[in-house]
């Protein structure tokens, strides 16, 4: 495998436990809620399949399970395949790292990728991520996510066409 | 890319940009949200800052900007643990109101290059906005663990 180096963190703190920030994390009861009405598809072990599903069934995002650690870390290997224009980015990982913080739980995100990968498209995830765990954390602990709407950023996609 | 550092964080929050710019700026809620650390000023551009516990000022700066409820900024200079003699950074806060929601940018910038401040704010304010977050939502701040954080960075 080649060298992935971390390029966005995002750390957020959670009054929850590890336990239900992992099932959060690993269940499509909780992903619907706050990942967009995104299903996850995740085969528990090492070397398991993973998927981001939408709605109507299409793949969003497909890859494999490469740290399983419950409730500690999960890390996945991360394809696009919708957007379909999105489909020649390289793969990245992303990584979740929880850990008790007091009574609270603090949750590291890490986007790593093994590219020179230009700062445009890593806008999408540095735009997309605090969202995504924001609505999280609300929904761990009001049991209501957030409304936030987003479209893939026009430099991201602009830079994509280039590649 | 630039070798001097930059810590930008956003955070979206279920409230209203009134009632965050509020809390950002008021030292009953701060001391909630940020692990006992008051919000201490007269928010005038040109005023004095001070994160105040136990009586002592921790950390100084000066009012920048004052744009209720579209943006505060403050500069900001430690002053304990031996950092006291590197120059001030700038905090700035952006609020934008989104589906009756809040996106709060937190821009932490102008550090010296290899300041021994960056690591010390990268490392706080996940956990400061995070507890600012679940106080305006849940009317509780996080409990409190940061200043133990801190101390190991």
């Amino acid at each position: 495998m080649p060298e992935f180096k971390p390029r966005t963190v995002y750390v957020t703190y959670i009054a929850a436990t590890p336990e239900t920030v992992w099932q959060a994390l690993t269940s499509s009861e909780f992903t619907r809620k706050y990942f967009w009405d995104r299903d996850i598809e995740l085969e528990p072990k090492l070397g398991g399949a993973f998927a981001l599903k939408l709605p109507d069934g299409r793949v969003n995002v497909r890859g494999k399970v490469i740290a399983w650690d419950p409730p500690r870390k999960l890390s996945v290997t991360w394809q696009v395949e919708w957007p379909e224009e999105f489909r020649k980015l390289p793969e990245c990982v992303v990584t979740y790292e929880i850990a008790q913080a007091g009574d609270a739980v603090r949750l590291i995100m890490t986007e790593s990728h093994s590219w020179n990968i230009p700062e445009a498209i890593l806008s999408g995830g540095r735009m997309g991520w605090p969202a995504i765990l924001s609505s999280l954390k609300s929904l761990l602990e009001t049991g209501k996510p957030l409304a936030i709407q987003m479209e893939p950023p026009r430099e991201m996609i602009e830079a994509i066409k280039k590649l | 890319m630039s070798d001097k550092p930059k810590f930008v964080y956003v955070i979206y929050i279920a409230s209203t940009p009134d009632k965050v710019f509020k809390a950002l700026t008021d030292p009953k809620q701060s001391a909630r949200y940020w692990f006992g650390y008051e919000v201490t000023s007269d928010w005038k551009v040109g005023a004095e800052f001070a994160l105040v516990k136990d009586g002592r000022r921790w950390d100084t700066g000066t009012v920048l900007e004052y744009d209720p409820p579209h943006r505060l900024s403050y500069s900001f200079h430690p002053e304990h643990d031996g950092l006291e003699n590197e120059k001030p950074s700038r905090v700035a806060f952006d609020l934008e109101e989104i589906n009756s929601q809040v996106k709060l940018t937190m821009t932490h910038d102008d550090f010296e290059a290899g300041s021994q401040v960056f690591p010390k704010v990268q490392a706080g304010w996940p956990s400061i906005l995070s507890s600012l977050k679940s106080l305006l939502e849940t009317g509780k701040e996080l409990p409190p663990f940061w200043r133990g954080d801190y101390d190991k960075k």
